[in-house]
């Protein structure tokens, strides 16, 4: 009888990657899905979440066993996989169970990297195909838009969010420890690894505009600067171009430095002491350690900076305690406001059946009354009315306040039988009266 | 002459002072607003101070070292509010307002001096003298502290380790260019504070140069910060080795203002020129 709130899906703690490929949806995909949720009669209301770490349906119903196999049927056909490779790795949650998932995931509580911030954007936007397929509905509404408040709250009330966890994004937050703003900045990338790329691309989204690659093979570094709209240089040119640079991504598979300290030490003078900051992610190392004792030059290289996230992985461990205290806190809220919603059903039979019977009764006071002008009819309508109105106004507010209580679920029985409101009889209200 | 103005000037600077080292602490941005505010109220109440001296001495405030101390303080939080404007960098204020605290403690324990004032006090060159040399400390102040930071803050990326502070301080680039306009300002007023003193000793005394230790040391630290700022501008000197140049200068100032006076004997000797001296 009373509507659920169930989430089934599975993430990279249930299923490992081939399988989570598998369900990878694409935007259309994602399309076929919801309507696929608006046309099962079991389901009310429904939503759902494919991140390459996780897939997500979250659904409302009053069958929820019927539901939750048909959903399951609807991954088994989306991965084209059988029903028993899936059943054991999807988890599925009821309830408040259900609602402080998704405040987890929300506010990446819950994923492989906690604290990472796309999943918040990845959640907003299966959100809005779900309000464009119109498959939301009253509660998933509501329980999106707290999830949403929940992330913010926890994103500013906790350090959960403000440090880096990536590599990449470690020397990003070093770079703008050193040069403040990364506007303006020269990016030079010597060796052209992936590791490397990532790092460069992180620094384009921070504000870089100018890039120089140099690349042993030369047609490789013609390749990756083509990627980054940056100049490709050879290698020679490396300590010309550092003169310029300010910003030194080394990842070059050399077994000797290719940054040497006289090289460096030389090249000061010319740079006017401006800042300089090496990032070395080559094993071997590209820079000589020494390069770090030099005024105004920082080099960090690829343990350094897995030393500077192991800190911030510490660090954020002690977060998510805090935030944890948070989820729970506004799923105790949303509980409330789940209760509250219970009542309305129960109050509008209430008010239904009150006006039936002012019309019933009203109809027949006409045919009684004779002949009335139609200002005195609208004053017999507007007491009968206010009558009813004033009698149910006490029980209404009761049911409400008992709403939030545990023993709210007993008050609305009661309610229900005492007025009567779950016989089929409901269009004889007239009749009825009549009898008694 | 004791005043209510000057004790409310202290109070609110040493309110600022724990409202600022409480958000070093705790992070919260309303604190660093309120702390600022506070340190605002102090500043006008100081301001009204040295209005109200001014007006019962007939001259700037600053014959004695008391009065010379909270003059001091009161150009460090001035020259402070007017680089919040510009830098909005919260952190400055902890590192500022008890530095400029400090010095208005040091200047309540002095004794209050009484007396006339002698007639030669009495000129407009003592106050644009005192006014520009101690705006210029007041900026060579932010330079020092700016200084201080820097080094914190790069010693903890210099050494990978990250302590509290790292996350607290801005970055490197911000602290330097704090340091180099807070240079940039102070050195015209340090200059245009040098040539108005020795016009006022013209005046006064009937000679521009008299190898008083006080000119002598002076003449020190202005060419500190004029190799400094030569440095800088030239051979693009910044970050640490500017920061330590920074300090050593600032050292200096202190000594020529504070040891100057106390050490070594010369007109400049606040007991000398006191309202109450010979």
């Amino acid at each position: 009888m009373k509507t659920k709130i169930v989430d089934i899906g599975m993430n990279h703690e249930t299923a490992p990657i081939e399988l989570r490929e598998c369900l990878a949806a694409g935007p259309e995909s994602t399309g076929r899905i919801l309507s696929a949720l608006r046309g099962l009669s079991c389901i009310r209301e429904g939503m759902f979440l494919s991140t390459c770490n996780r897939i997500e349906v979250l659904f409302t119903s009053d069958r929820e066993a019927e539901a939750k196999e048909a959903v399951l049927s609807l991954m088994s056909a989306l991965g084209e996989l059988p029903r028993d490779t899936l059943s054991g790795r999807f988890y599925s949650l009821e309830g408040m169970d259900a609602v402080k998932h998704i405040f987890r995931i929300a506010s990446s509580l819950d994923s492989m990297v906690v604290g990472e911030p796309q999943i918040l954007g990845q959640i907003k936007e299966a959100y809005r195909r779900a309000t464009q397929e119109r498959t939301s509905g009253v509660i998933v509404n509501r329980l999106m838009h707290r999830a949403f408040h929940v992330a913010k709250r926890i994103r500013t009330e906790t350090g959960i969010c403000s440090s880096a966890v990536s590599v990449s994004y470690a020397a990003v937050e070093l770079a703008k420890k050193i040069f403040h703003s990364l506007d303006g900045k020269n990016v030079l990338l010597i060796g052209a690894g992936e590791m490397a790329e990532l790092a460069a691309r992180h620094l384009v989204n921070n504000g870089i505009t100018s890039m120089s690659v140099a690349n042993r093979t030369f047609e490789r570094a013609v390749d990756v600067a083509a990627r980054f709209e940056a100049r490709a240089v050879s290698f020679d040119e490396i300590a010309g171009e550092i003169v310029d640079a300010d910003i030194v991504i080394c990842s070059t598979a050399s077994p000797e430095p290719v940054i040497t300290f006289e090289q460096i030490k030389t090249s000061l003078r010319k740079r006017r002491n401006r800042p300089l900051f090496f990032i070395d992610i080559a094993v071997p190392r590209d820079v000589e350690p020494r390069v770090n004792k030099l005024a105004n030059v920082y080099v960090y290289d690829i343990d350094d900076l897995k030393g500077v996230i192991a800190l911030n992985v510490e660090q954020r461990k002690r977060e998510a305690v805090r935030a944890e205290r948070i989820v729970q806190e506004e799923v105790f809220k949303f509980a409330q406001w789940l209760n509250t919603l219970s009542v309305v059903p129960t109050i509008v039979a209430l008010q239904e059946k009150a006006d039936a019977i002012v019309q019933a009764e009203l109809k027949k006071s006409y045919n009684l009354l004779g002949h009335l002008t139609d200002t005195q009819k609208g004053a017999v309508q507007v007491l009968a009315r206010s009558i009813a109105e004033k009698v149910l106004n006490d029980p209404i507010l009761f049911l409400k306040g008992k709403a939030e209580r545990d023993a709210g679920d007993t008050y609305l029985d009661v309610a229900r039988r005492l007025f009567n409101l779950d016989s089929n009889r409901g269009e004889k209200y007239g009749s009825e009266s009549d009898d008694h | 002459m004791r005043s209510p103005w000057f004790f409310l000037a202290l109070l609110f600077d040493l309110l600022a002072t724990g409202g600022y080292i409480v958000y070093l602490i705790k992070q919260e941005k309303w604190v660093s607003r309120a702390s600022c505010l506070i340190l605002f109220i102090g500043f006008v109440f100081h301001t009204v101070f040295l209005c109200v001296q001014y007006a019962a001495l007939g001259t700037a405030p600053v014959l004695d070292l008391k009065s010379a101390f909270s003059f001091f303080s009161w150009c460090v939080v001035l020259v402070f509010l007017v680089f919040h404007l510009k830098f909005r960098i919260m952190v400055l204020g902890s590192f500022v307002a008890p530095f400029a605290a400090f010095l208005m403690i040091i200047s309540s324990a002095m004794p209050w001096a009484a007396g006339p004032v002698k007639p030669i006090f009495k000129s407009i060159w003592l106050t644009v003298h005192v006014t520009t040399i101690f705006l210029g400390n007041g900026l060579f102040a932010i330079t020092f502290v700016a200084a201080i930071m820097y080094l914190i803050q790069e010693r903890q990326i210099k050494r990978k380790r990250f302590g509290s502070f790292y996350s607290r301080l801005p970055s490197l680039a911000t602290l330097d260019s704090i340091n180099h306009y807070a240079l940039i300002c102070g050195f015209p007023f340090l200059t245009l504070g040098m040539i108005t003193g020795s016009i006022y000793a013209q005046v006064a005394l009937g000679s521009y140069w008299q190898w008083d230790p006080k000119e002598v040391w002076s003449l020190v630290t202005w060419l500190f910060y004029a190799a400094l700022l030569h440095e800088r501008l030239t051979v693009g000197w910044r970050g640490r080795r500017a920061a330590v140049m920074s300090i050593v200068c600032f050292c200096i100032l202190l000594f020529t203002f504070v040891g100057a006076t106390l050490w070594v004997k010369g007109y400049h000797d606040f007991t000398s020129i006191g309202t109450g001296g010979a």
